[in-house]
């Protein structure tokens, strides 16, 4: 046993201790438990001052930009609405037939009739003509960032971090930068599209570019291209496939964000309208609404990533492409004729009102009756979790176990015990499994014990970077360090703790959840089928959507909002879980089953020390996809960082919003670098161990 | 280094003292900016001390017009290097290469893409096909970028396309082929052009063994045809003898012995090249002329073979008559006489097995 004990689990231990002492020691020293208030950096204050500064002196350029942008968006969105439903839904099906086929576009057509029926054709136009727009904005600049990263090492080396902060800074953070320099309207949403869809793009272009292999480019060279020949005829289209996978990602970011925009109103989109339906507490309709925003997401992802399938098949190409020709032809005729048509009847023009049907009257009234009925079940469930799990996760036990949460009073011997318990727990795996994890359980102990939020921030500083260091070497350690000393020092650490303490909690939950379906699903082929279309529809959802079912059962809270988050990142957890397990190398398989493995040693020795690693890779894709939610979720009443990012946008208070959005930006980027290290770590040791 | 057999005709390419030096610094080495140097050895040896790596070392080597030759080695020997090299897909740190007497090293890169769009064609070992193309745009894409029309490339690729044997997949993409059919459209594209001097970089490597021996027979007969000038690379050393008029041996990026077939297998210059000639069946390279031997009697009566008859064809004849068979130049004239012991002489030099303990 004590060989393996090297000298960093002496390290490790010492921090154990030094943490139990500066917990001691907390309610004595002031400044330990919350960074002194004259130390904080007013950051917020100073970027409020440039803001003000910029719009001032340079708001004349970008409102000239903003208004010289107004008039596509016009343009098209006058296009849209003016076009009876019936044409403009004939050319969606049209390119869902090209695009895939007869299956999706019966999916497109009758989701066309449902936005007609229930009425909401105009806003999911006015949603659609902001995305038509962005979208080939984000793909010509990412194509072209893409393209410079390339060819540039040092570009390349400037252009990533910034992708890195565009797709972690919160959408919220910046949108009210945009609304102060852009002002108010359809632009603002236009831009923050834009800046929020292009990033895709540029990481598609460098992949795709670079994985052409090398002898075709060798053979292009040989065939005597110029420069210009080698790119335009050898590499683009060698690359197609991976480029429209680019325009799939960006199409789909860019929605979402449209929908996200909508926040700040005046827009009459569909993204409005659903987030006006929950303020209302109007579920059936928010949950009518919310469908159309799927269904478009739905229509739009099934369409890209068909033309991006097809690129690569091109078998199929000939079939496609006699149909491509003919399709302009079809789309004339269609388009004249459906027009025409809908000058007869009147219906085809525009839906009558008096044919719009909506259940959401219905809806609500059975929502009540299940909310009535069934009240105590859905309070017990909210109390269970949070007296015993949110609760002492935040304030932990000696704050939480109280007569009225837990029904004692908590005693020293209950404490003692506790401690006893935890430290014999932590010899035992110290013995039998090894002091890293035994290390891992005493912390978690003392985390559970005293509450996150009431832990000293330069143990909890010390902790996290030390164990940053000791997964990805110095440059983590050291930018852990520097990114959470950026939290404290500017005040804003204990929200920042509040959000982890929320996120950690549902990805514990949503890794052990997804983990646990994903190893059913790679036992069970009727389980993955059924799972699989649920991932898929999740993974498309608006963030948006995905809240309103939550907050019509549970209300406005953490619960909801934790809830909300499980439901989202549970996805990656099931998706690597079983995508790790199902590609196995089949010699080590058998070779294990000769051995004369039983089902139970193969899964857990074999099977899923060999996935390890990708599904660490689940795990890094779990945080990730939680802490996208989070930031949506704070919409619904949470009180960590995110929600200061939401009242900087709604308060104006630029400075401050954008602090809290780098903070999140922050604990996201430390979380996605440590766990990527620790898959890479595992790999390593996976290869050494198997091949 | 054994000294080349004299040039009875002229020669197309010529690489001279061609280094290629990765790392760093490359060019630090050669001050002179001529990779001619006095020792070679002791010079790579200092470039790997001091942190680079040696690709390429001092490869001098001609190849003639009409002429197959091979570049022989182990994967790593820098056979791969020293062609892209000539091609210039790899930037060589010194020497020259000379195509028509004329430094390709030199050319800008305007002269190099119309070199490469005429003078040059090249196989890849994993064929380096467009994969969004279809047989026959890939075919004639080289002429595509040159700017022929539409009419001209398509007949053009049609002429390949016969001689290479793939009339009706003209439209498939090359997904939908075979290995031996891709390698065939690889082929197909880099006579397209009609280029004079033909770069063949393990074209067969990554096919299976009996396709392989197929496409050298295709190989052999379009040569047969075309009498290109033809650098060929291969890390099979049955393959090199099955097409190689000429071939070199390289190891760690440099010449080891260059001469014909049968030269490397009689005279080795060491034990690597000694290895390699191991395995393969003398009788089939050999000819009558390697056994011959000075005639010391009468030649009256003794049959007439020419030079180039392989032994093993002889086997029966010489079996029955034990005075040899006459060994006859292109000219007419008498090189030698072939007898029995000579052939059971040479081929005991080919096998590796301890000779049996003959008891008197």
């Amino acid at each position: 046993m004590w060989d393996r004990i090297d000298r960093d689990v002496y390290h490790w231990f010492a921090i154990v201790l030094i943490t139990l002492a500066l917990i001691l020691a907390q309610p004595h020293v002031e400044w330990l438990s919350a960074y002194p208030k004259n130390l904080i950096i007013p950051f917020a204050d100073w970027l409020n001052a440039i803001m003000n500064w910029l719009v001032t002196h340079l708001g004349w350029l970008f409102m000239g930009v903003s208004w010289l942008l107004e008039w596509p968006i016009k343009g098209v969105r006058m296009v849209l609405q003016a076009l009876p439903w019936s044409v403009t839904g004939f050319l969606f099906c049209l390119v869902a037939y090209i695009a895939s086929g007869w299956r999706l576009a019966l999916f497109t057509l009758t989701s066309c009739l449902y936005m007609v029926i229930i009425g909401y054709w105009p806003e999911s136009m006015n949603t659609l003509s902001l995305v038509a727009i962005s979208v080939p904005m984000a793909i010509l600049f990412g194509f072209g960032l893409g393209v410079w990263a390339f060819y540039s090492r040092r570009a390349e080396r400037a252009i990533m971090p910034l992708l890195d902060i565009l797709q972690t800074v919160p959408a919220f953070a910046y949108l009210l930068l945009i609304l102060m320099l852009f002002g108010f309207g359809t632009v603002v949403g236009l831009i923050a599209s834009v800046l929020y869809s292009f990033p895709p793009m540029v990481r598609n272009t460098i992949v795709g570019l670079r994985r052409v292999p090398a002898e075709v480019i060798e053979s292009g060279l040989m065939s005597g291209a110029t420069g210009r020949q080698l790119f335009w005829r050898v590499r683009v289209p060698s690359a197609k496939r991976q480029l429209l996978l680019g325009v799939n990602q960006a199409t789909m970011a860019s929605l979402s964000m449209v929908i996200i925009a909508s926040i700040i109103g005046g827009t009459a989109d569909i993204g409005w309208e659903v987030l006006s339906q929950i303020r209302k507490a109007q579920f059936g309709e928010s949950l009518l609404a919310g469908l159309v925003i799927a269904l478009i997401a739905m229509v739009i992802d099934r369409v890209t990533s068909g033309l991006a399938t097809q690129s690569g098949d091109y078998e199929n190409r000939k079939r496609s492409q006699s149909l491509r020709h003919r399709a302009l032809l079809i789309a004339c005729i269609g388009v004249v004729a459906f027009y025409a048509l809908a000058k007869f009847i009147p219906a085809l023009e525009v839906w009558p009102r008096d044919l719009e049907f909506s259940p959401a009257r219905s809806m609500n009234e059975s929502l009540t009756y299940l909310i009535v009925n069934f009240r105590t079940e859905i309070e017990t469930i909210k109390t269970l979790a949070f007296f015993f799990v949110m609760l002492p996760t935040k304030i932990g036990l000696q704050g939480s176990v109280s007569p009225f949460t837990w029904g004692f009073e908590l005693q020293t011997w209950h404490s003692l015990s506790y401690a006893a318990g935890m430290t014999m727990l932590g010899a035992f795996c110290a013995y039998r499994v090894n002091a890293h994890v035994a290390i891992f359980i005493l912390l978690f102990a003392i985390f559970f014990y005293f509450g996150l939020t009431k832990m000293p921030w330069p143990a909890l500083l010390l902790i996290y970077s030390f164990a940053a260091w000791r997964i990805g070497g110095t440059r983590l350690g050291l930018g852990t360090f520097f990114g959470l000393g950026f939290i404290v020092v500017t005040g804003i650490w204990p929200e920042a703790m509040l959000s982890v303490y929320l996120c950690s909690i549902a990805v514990i939950i949503s890794f052990i959840l997804g983990a646990g379906l994903g190893i059913w699903a790679a036992g069970n082929d009727t389980v993955s089928a059924i799972l699989r279309p649920i991932n898929d529809t999740l993974q498309t959802m608006p963030l948006f959507v995905i809240l309103i079912p939550f907050v019509m059962i549970f209300k406005i809270g953490e619960f909801t909002a934790l809830l909300a988050i499980i439901a989202y990142a549970i996805v990656p957890a099931i998706r690597y879980t079983e995508h790790g397990l199902r590609n196995l190398p089949e010699g080590v398989i058998e070779a294990a089953q000769m051995m004369g493995c039983s089902n139970r040693q193969m899964l857990w020795s074999v099977k899923i020390p060999l996935a390890l690693p990708v599904m660490m890779l689940g795990l890094n894709q779990t945080i990730m996809y939680g802490i996208a939610m989070l930031v949506i979720a704070a919409l619904v009443g949470t009180n960590g960082l995110e929600q200061i990012v939401y009242i900087g946008l709604s308060d104006g208070n630029f400075g401050l919003g954008l602090i809290a959005g780098m903070g999140l930006a922050i604990i996201a980027m430390i979380a996605d670098r440590t766990t990527q290290a620790w898959s890479r770590k595992k790999q390593n040791i996976a290869e050494i161990h198997f091949w | 280094m054994t000294s080349e057999t004299p040039a009875k005709k002229d020669v197309k390419l010529s690489c001279r003292n061609v280094w290629k030096i990765y790392g760093e610094e490359p060019k630090q080495f050669f001050e002179a900016g001529n990779g001619a140097v006095e020792s070679p050895v002791s010079l790579a040896n200092t470039i790997s001390n001091s942190n680079h790596i040696v690709a390429n070392a001092d490869v001098s080597f001609n190849v003639h017009v009409g002429e197959i030759f091979v570049i022989m080695g182990l994967s790593g020997s820098g056979k791969s290097t020293i062609v892209r090299c000539i091609s210039r897909l790899v930037e060589p740190t010194a020497g020259e290469v000379l195509l028509d007497g004329e430094d390709v090293l030199k050319k800008s890169d305007a002269e190099l893409i119309d070199i490469r769009r005429h003078k040059m064609g090249m196989v890849f070992q994993s064929f380096g096909l467009m994969p969004h193309l279809n047989v026959i745009e890939n075919i004639a894409f080289p002429l595509k970028l040159q700017g022929v029309g539409e009419r001209e490339r398509c007949a053009q690729a049609e002429r390949v396309i016969e001689l290479v044997g793939l009339q009706g997949r003209e439209s498939n993409f090359p997904n939908e082929l075979s290995g031996g059919q891709q390698q065939r459209v690889g082929i197909a594209r880099s006579l397209a052009v009609e280029p004079e001097v033909w770069l063949l970089d393990e074209p067969f490597s990554a096919l299976d063994p009996l396709i392989r021996k197929k496409m050298q027979d295709e190989f052999l007969r379009i040569q047969s045809v075309l009498h290109k000038s033809i650098v060929f690379i291969t890390h099979d050393f049955q393959e090199a003898l099955r097409v190689a008029d000429r071939m070199a041996i390289m190891r760690d990026g440099a010449i080891v012995q260059v001469g014909r077939p049968a030269d490397l297998i009689l005279n080795p210059v060491d034990d690597y090249v000694r290895e390699f000639t191991r395995d393969v069946p003398w009788e089939s390279v050999l000819c009558a002329a390697d056994v011959a031997e000075a005639a010391d009697g009468p030649l009256k009566g003794l049959g007439r073979v020419t030079a180039d008859t392989p032994i093993d064809s002889l086997l029966g004849y010489l079996g029955e008559n034990a005075d040899g068979v006459a060994v006859e130049a292109a000219d007419g004239s008498v090189i030698g006489v072939a007898r029995a012991a000579n052939v059971v002489k040479a081929l005991a030099n080919g096998y590796d097995t301890t000779p049996a303990d003959v008891r008197r």
